[in-house]
């Protein structure tokens, strides 16, 4: 069944009967794990446009010490709305969007195991938008308390209105917890149980382990964070007094209850890019991903130990001597599986031969910059070090090399690499080598010196500065715009290779992995025979077949 | 391996660590002036962590650039590399490696921390950690007098100073050389005790008063912030630290208790009342600023500028 044509696959069955077979059917109820994976990443990339619009403002204010851009409640709203469009509404569903489509491809399944569930679980994500955008149109407007939200700040409410900001933000904070519970069971049901015969645990690809890392830390994590959310809502529309000091509840047992998901949600975060970075190597340094059992474990392992290490947000915060040191070393902990990864990384580059097309070239950039926010981790998990620059723009330059390196990077590694996969479209490589250079020197320059500022004394959340911090923030302010314009050759890219770019293959990168055995874009139903797995992964060099059944299809033209 | 390659290798960890040492030298001016006792050992914490971190990061990066300028595939070249799936006495060393790193730096951190001994949360103190004593023995032996300290007090905007002889003020006095006990407290949400030159932060929750401790030795006007967001005027929730000598602290502070109280500018009312003034109001509502401080020693617009 390799290389359908375009033509017959438009022909072929909806699993919704009565839905619409072409592009109308992004746009509806599709229980496709396809549909839904690109559904996933649209949506998102609309959001990371948003995010990154406030990005702007917040950055044009700040090119100037004074605040006169915009007015301090509006720069507040737009720190709070910034991190948590970015977080809950681009990262998090776009590592989901690409799981979905890659999992079951991946493992040899024909969907997800639960599609209803699947699809349900992506129309919470518009409604979440919708709920966090609406609260420009309240009185008070936005929520102005930051992506922690910690009380008894965020239970003020000078408006006095019950409809507030804060709590639509709380609403939809909790409504995509929910969202993400439901994608966690699907995940690790399908991964658990729909994988085809012979693809045993060490048969999955990278991806697909860390994937399932990933999910097994919302399914631990996530019913923290919504309990706390909860509460704090209870807190501030019936006045209860779980956090409220002034009636007696406790502010720091709220950062316990957000901290204990939210520590590990940047490995959700990270996980998948770790798997990201594991394909991509290995096929273009064509070479077997360089101790590919070990990086399959450290990935459970950091699912692990990142349940551990949550006080480490808290180092400054009422947290007794003996709790600092704890945390330090479970904390620094994270960086032993960390770094097999990277050496395993760098171990599959050497002697490689490599190919630097788009996804390889942003791979690499992601790998660089992950490093780099690695060893400023390791910095920061070290209490005296953490106590000067906690809060600080150093923590903030931190997290972005982590999530705009390393994620961004990862995820555009992804989308370029997976392209002629899902659309049958090959993309420009001009545009996208182009597309990487303005990204990489951008980020480059919007977050490296954030650092020089965070360790002279640059608070975070602040829309004025003293004079002295002015030049640092003029340059990173220059690297937000450039990383802005960044985005307008891949939106260009995208958009005009689906319409009308080059046939692409069913495997242009001569990759090892199911997904490449079928046509590009695979038929709905995936395998029309399912494939009977006979390798491990990533047998380049070795000319194993992977499959018993499916053979290479138009491998290599 | 052949000897040309152990040769290389070698030069290369050479090169690499002379690079990192320099790294770790250069990283004390990074830093703002060392105007605590604390900031010393910070420094030299964090210019050890400069130093293995630079050795780390070019290392892997040198070994990334090398690969991409040597090992890339030439045009037509459309072969695959040697089928190395792993090798069990690499990835066990490389195992090791960061595990005695991470130790290593752990316990070092450790060592600095119980050196700067600064008190703050002490509740659970009786949950002894084996090594922790002596920051502890520290902490219950020499209970200081509740008069020798000086009362910081936080709300939204403002700092405000109470001295152990009823004398207040909205910039912080210190002698230099002694170590200064701190009573922080917040009167309605979160708020950070930040002075970037003495390195040291500590988050002053509503309803609990901390103890705060350290010892400033450099005389001079420095920048106290507040870390934790607390809100709309937050950035301008700012005020200066001056340390000076014991003569002239004892003497500012008979000056000062001779003023009668008086209200000191405050950044956060003034842009309120600014923004209440206007016909259109930007922005959206928010909660009103506390009123202005009203103390022995206000601070003067000018003096806050300077
Ligand atoms: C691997 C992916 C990582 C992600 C996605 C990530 C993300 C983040 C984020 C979002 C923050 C900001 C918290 C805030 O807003 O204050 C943060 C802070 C922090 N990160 Fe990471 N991080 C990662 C890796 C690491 C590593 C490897 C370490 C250390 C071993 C580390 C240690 C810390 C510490 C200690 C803080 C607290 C800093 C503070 O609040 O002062 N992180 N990280
Ligand atoms: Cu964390
Ligand atoms: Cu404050």
């Amino acid at each position: 069944m390799t290389n359908v044509p375009v033509e017959t696959l438009n022909e072929t069955q909806q699993p919704v009967p009565g839905a619409p077979n072409n592009w109308r059917r992004f746009f509806s109820f599709s229980t496709d794990h396809k549909v839904i994976g690109i559904q996933y990443i649209v949506t998102s990339f609309f959001f990371f446009l948003v995010g990154g619009l406030f990005a702007m403002i917040m950055r044009g204010e700040l090119i100037t010490p004074e605040a006169d851009l915009i007015d301090r409640t509006v720069y507040n709203a737009l720190f709070t709305m910034h991190g948590t469009v970015m977080l809950f509404l681009w990262t998090f569903p776009v590592l989901v969007g690409l799981a979905n489509y890659l999992v079951p491809l991946m493992i040899g399944a024909r969907d997800m195991a639960f599609p209803r569930l699947n699809a349900a679980a992506f129309w919470m994500v518009p409604v979440v938008g919708i709920l966090l955008m609406s609260s420009f149109l309240v009185p008070g407007g936005p929520s102005q308390s930051g992506w922690w939200a910690y009380p008894p700040n965020s239970i003020q409410n000078p408006t006095g209105n019950l409809i507030n900001g804060q709590v639509l933000w709380l609403l939809a904070v909790a409504l995509s917890g929910v969202s993400s519970i439901m994608g966690a069971v699907n995940f690790v049901t399908t991964i658990a149980r729909m994988r085809a015969p012979g693809m045993t645990l060490f048969r999955m690809p990278a991806f697909v382990w860390a994937v399932l890392s990933a999910q097994l830390i919302q399914l631990y994590g996530l019913p923290a964070l919504t309990a706390g959310a909860v509460m704090l809502l209870f807190d501030i529309t019936v006045g209860t007094s779980f956090f409220n000091p002034e009636t007696g509840g406790n502010p720091v047992l709220y950062q316990h209850f957000f901290w204990f998901y939210s520590h590990p949600a940047v490995y959700v975060i990270i996980l998948p890019v770790f798997g990201i970075f594991s394909e991509v190597f290995p096929t273009f340094a064509r070479k077997p991903l360089f101790g590919y059992r070990v990086v399959a474990v450290s990935s459970i392992l950091i699912t692990f130990v990142s349940s551990l290490v949550w006080v480490h947000h808290m180092f400054a915060s009422y947290t007794p001597g003996w709790m600092r040191i704890l945390f330090m070393v479970t904390s620094m902990c994270v960086a032993v599986p960390t770094g097999v990864k990277v050496f395993a990384w760098v171990a599959t580059i050497w002697g490689g031969k490599l190919r630097l097309d788009t996804p390889m070239l942003f791979a690499l950039g992601g790998l660089v910059m992950f490093v780099f926010s690695g060893i400023t981790g390791i910095m920061l998990a070290s209490v005296p070090v953490d106590i000067h620059v906690n809060n600080t723009y150093f923590v903030v330059g931190h997290f972005h090399y982590v999530i705009y390196g390393a994620t961004v990077l990862g995820v555009y590694a992804a989308i370029y690499y997976w392209f002629p996969k899902m659309t049958g479209k090959m993309y420009y490589e001009g545009l996208g080598k182009l597309h990487f250079w303005l990204t990489f020197i951008g980020a480059n320059l919007n977050f490296f010196p954030m650092h020089p500022l965070g360790l002279q004394g640059m608070p975070r959340r602040v829309a004025s500065y003293d004079p002295e911090f002015a030049f640092w923030n003029v340059l990173a302010s220059l690297g937000a715009f450039l990383l802005g314009m960044s985005t307008l050759p891949f939106i260009l890219n995208m958009v005009s290779s689906w319409i009308q770019g080059k046939p692409a293959p069913a495997n242009p990168w001569r990759a090892i992995g199911l997904e490449w055995l079928v046509a590009s874009p695979p038929p709905v139903e995936n395998f029309e025979e399912l494939p009977i797995v006979t390798a491990p992964p990533y047998g380049y060099g070795s000319n194993e077949p992977l499959t018993e059944n499916l053979s290479p299809s138009n491998a290599a033209n | 391996m052949n000897i040309r390659l152990i040769l290389n290798l070698l030069l290369a960890t050479i090169v690499l660590a002379a690079i990192s040492v320099w790294m770790g030298q250069q990283s004390y001016a990074w830093l703002p002036p060392q105007a605590a006792a604390e900031s010393k050992m910070v420094d030299d914490l964090f210019s050890f962590l400069v130093a293995l971190g630079s050795f780390i990061f070019f290392g892997v990066t040198g070994a990334i650039i090398y690969s991409i300028l040597f090992h890339r595939a030439s045009k037509y070249d459309y072969s695959d590399g040697p089928p190395i799936e792993g090798n069990v006495t690499l990835e066990i060393v490389w195992t090791a490696i960061p595990i005695l790193l991470v130790f290593w730096i752990a316990g070092i951190s450790y060592q600095t921390y119980e050196r700067m001994a600064t008190h703050g949360p002490m509740e659970i103190v009786h949950l002894h950690v084996p090594g922790m004593e002596e920051a502890y023995a520290v902490a219950i032996e020499d209970t200081i007098d509740p008069d020798e300290s000086i009362e910081v007090r936080a709300r939204q905007w403002a700092w405000e100073f109470r001295y152990p002889d009823g004398v207040t003020s909205t910039e912080l006095h210190l002698p230099v050389n002694q170590r200064v006990h701190l009573n922080l407290i917040s009167e309605d949400v979160i708020h950070g005790f930040y002075v970037p030159a003495f390195r040291l932060k500590q988050d002053i929750i509503p309803d609990r008063t901390i103890d705060f401790e350290f010892t400033p030795v450099r005389e001079g006007r420095y920048r106290l912030r507040d870390s934790q967001y607390s809100g709309t005027y937050f950035a301008t929730m700012q005020t200066d630290v001056v340390v000076e000598s014991e003569d002239a602290y004892e003497s500012w502070l008979a000056d000062a208790s001779g003023h009668p109280p008086a209200e000191s500018f405050n950044q956060a009312a003034d842009e309120y009342y600014q923004a209440s003034q206007k016909s259109v109001i930007p922005g959206w509502k928010t909660i009103a600023p506390a009123p202005a401080p009203i103390v022995n020693y206000p601070t003067s617009i000018k003096d806050s500028q300077s």
